[in-house]
């Protein structure tokens, strides 16, 4: 009995990746009934809302792209210098330090950085900078908030790879004559490459489904651009605005919330299971 | 006995040109990756600073028992709150036994075989799924199918599903550490398998698994997507007395006054519900963290 009421338990998690998928689908399968396959994946409009309608999705996939590109720029020099920081250099007590701060800034709500996104960086730096020609809502204040809200994703993953390299390598770079960073950047970063691939691929997971921080900050007018000045619109944006809207049932544009939905929940999977693979290869390497 | 001589006494080796060169850049590198590595709490703090700048002043006891308004000064987040702490509740009362029933199921029942694996991948694989997919899968489910409406119910359903992953995950790691000589000790005398798992194993791993519940319920009280997805977002101006009522949240408030234009004053009012909404995710944070380290010296 007990058991059996165990095992219930764990096949909800199940259960929830059934429904996930059927709801995704069904609503999709219908979307398709009304527009074409040819037009969804090969057009470069997104106008959902406007005569004459039509549904290209790139223009949303680009803007999602934009703000990855842009994020990562920032958060992979930093995220990397982090963790060779942490694990090559920092005392044990430094580490101990600057870890759990460096995880707070995973804990922040993203509704937070969103806010911060338009009153503070782009009103009181970006504009500064850009001069009063940059759009209030523009793809660069959301990329600079998700290169903050991943970093400690890149950060922690990357340190932990690192820190499973073999201390044997480390003392056969310095036995001829290397100094700490020619050690650290050219025999430990490059053993821990797999975790660190993995890491990125997490945080571009991260990035592509996050929704308040792009939904505030980087505007709602669809763009085929990787510009990061100018307004865009990113998949998960766009679901945001059909979900303010309570769009009716059995319309295109309630439907078309799914099948972007679907295109979204396959590109995370896709960035997520490449990510547990390389984990897992760089675990079966030093163990 | 040979002596040193003299001038070869306080010799040391330096080296010069290329090697200099090396050991140079090496020595800077230290500081360059340090501040590097500072820069994302550096931005933290500077964003802390401005939003206690900008909303300290508001956050009165007003400010926490007020509705929502029209007018900037006057409006509050008293059916944020009471929506936010319903939703808690019942996400909490929903996610926590059929996270652990499942982590228990995984660790101490389940065969080792191919099915386990697939529970596995498919738990890290949900885990990773965005919010804002939980949220259409609420929407569709419990919003539309099975007719709740944009209630606390759907709310705290959507959530539940969404923190169950990193909830098992967190008490499956707990479960592990239990050493084996406790489950063979109560065995030994007779125990049943389940006896041993809910007296002894359960209790042993009890600090891990809460502070991994603790911190998925700081994710799910900061959630937005989910919850505007089901249709959370709406002007809630009395108190909530029941899970069937509409609802909002403190995360939406501080989303709907944000997006306010910002000559109406509202922005004010979203750092000072920031404010609020950061002390209590930290207070959970907290909690965790001295959890977790308190039942690690023991």
């Amino acid at each position: 009995m007990i058991v059996g009421s165990l095992t219930l338990c764990a096949a909800i998690s199940l259960l929830t990746t059934t429904l996930i998928i059927y709801v995704l689908f069904s609503e999709t399968s219908t979307f398709f009934r009304d527009v074409s396959f040819q037009e969804f994946f090969t057009g470069t409009t997104w106008r959902p809302l406007f005569e004459p309608v039509s549904f290209g999705v790139w223009e949303l996939v680009a803007g999602t792209a934009n703000v990855v590109l842009w994020s990562m720029v920032m958060a992979l020099p930093v995220g990397l210098a982090t963790a060779v920081y942490l694990s090559e250099y920092a005392s044990g007590r430094t580490r101990g330090l600057m870890k759990p701060m460096l995880e707070a800034l995973a804990g922040v709500p993203t509704v937070v950085y969103a806010y911060f996104a338009i009153n503070v960086i782009t009103l009181d730096v970006l504009r500064p900078v850009f001069g009063p020609d940059l759009p209030v809502f523009n793809s660069l204040a959301a990329s600079v908030m998700l290169a903050v809200m991943i970093l400690p994703t890149i950060a922690s993953i990357s340190e932990d790879a690192m820190a499973s390299v073999p201390r044997d390598l480390r003392e056969a770079g310095y036995g001829l004559g290397a100094t700490r960073l020619e050690v650290a950047w050219r025999v430990v970063v490059p053993a821990a490459l797999s975790g660190i691939v993995a890491s990125v691929l997490l945080a571009i997971a991260r990035v592509v489904g996050e929704t308040m921080i792009v939904a505030v900050a980087a505007g709602s007018t669809p763009n085929l651009t990787l510009s990061p000045l100018e307004s865009i619109q990113t998949m998960t944006g766009y679901m945001l605005q059909v979900g303010l809207g309570d769009a009716a049932r059995n319309t295109v544009e309630y439907q078309s919330l799914f099948a972007v939905g679907a295109m979204l929940f396959m590109i995370t999977l896709a960035f997520n299971i490449g990510a547990h693979l390389l984990v897992a290869r760089f675990r079966e390497e030093y163990e | 006995m040979s002596v040193v001589p003299a001038h070869l006494e306080e010799v040391t080796l330096r080296a010069t040109g290329a090697v200099a060169r090396r050991q140079f850049i090496s020595r800077i590198s230290r500081y360059v990756l340090l501040a590097a590595s500072l820069i994302g709490v550096a931005i933290l703090i500077y964003l802390a600073y401005e939003t206690l700048q900008a909303g300290a002043s508001r956050v009165t006891w007003h400010f926490l028992t007020n509705y929502p308004s029209r007018f900037a000064e006057r409006a509050g987040l008293r059916s944020a709150i009471i929506g936010s702490a319903w939703t808690m509740s019942f996400t909490v009362v929903l996610a926590f036994p059929v996270a652990i029933g499942t982590a228990v199921w995984m660790e101490e029942f389940a065969p080792k075989n191919a099915v386990l694996s697939f529970v596995k991948l498919n738990l890290a694989n949900l885990a990773g799924v965005p919010s804002i997919i939980y949220g259409i899968l609420g929407l569709a489910i419990f919003v539309r199918f099975a007719d709740m409406g944009p209630s606390i119910m759907a709310g705290a359903l959507t959530l539940a599903l969404m923190i169950i992953p990193m909830t098992v995950i967190a008490a499956q790691e707990a479960i592990k550490q239990v050493p084996q000589s406790i489950r063979d000790a109560s065995l030994a005398v007779g125990a049943t398998h389940w006896q041993t798992v809910w007296s002894h194993v359960l209790p042993q791993a009890l600090p891990g698994i809460m502070t991994g519940v603790i911190l998925a319920v700081s994710r799910a009280a900061g959630e937005t997507a989910a919850l505007i997805m089901i249709g959370a977002f709406s002007l809630i101006l009395y108190d909530n007395t029941s899970p069937f009522d509409s609802f909002t949240t403190v995360p939406i408030q501080i989303y709907s006054w944000t997006v306010r234009p910002a000559n109406l004053g509202f922005q004010v009012n979203a750092s000072a519900a920031i404010i609020v909404l950061m002390a209590a995710v930290l207070t959970l944070n907290l909690i965790a963290a001295i959890i977790r380290e308190r039942f690690r010296r023991e």
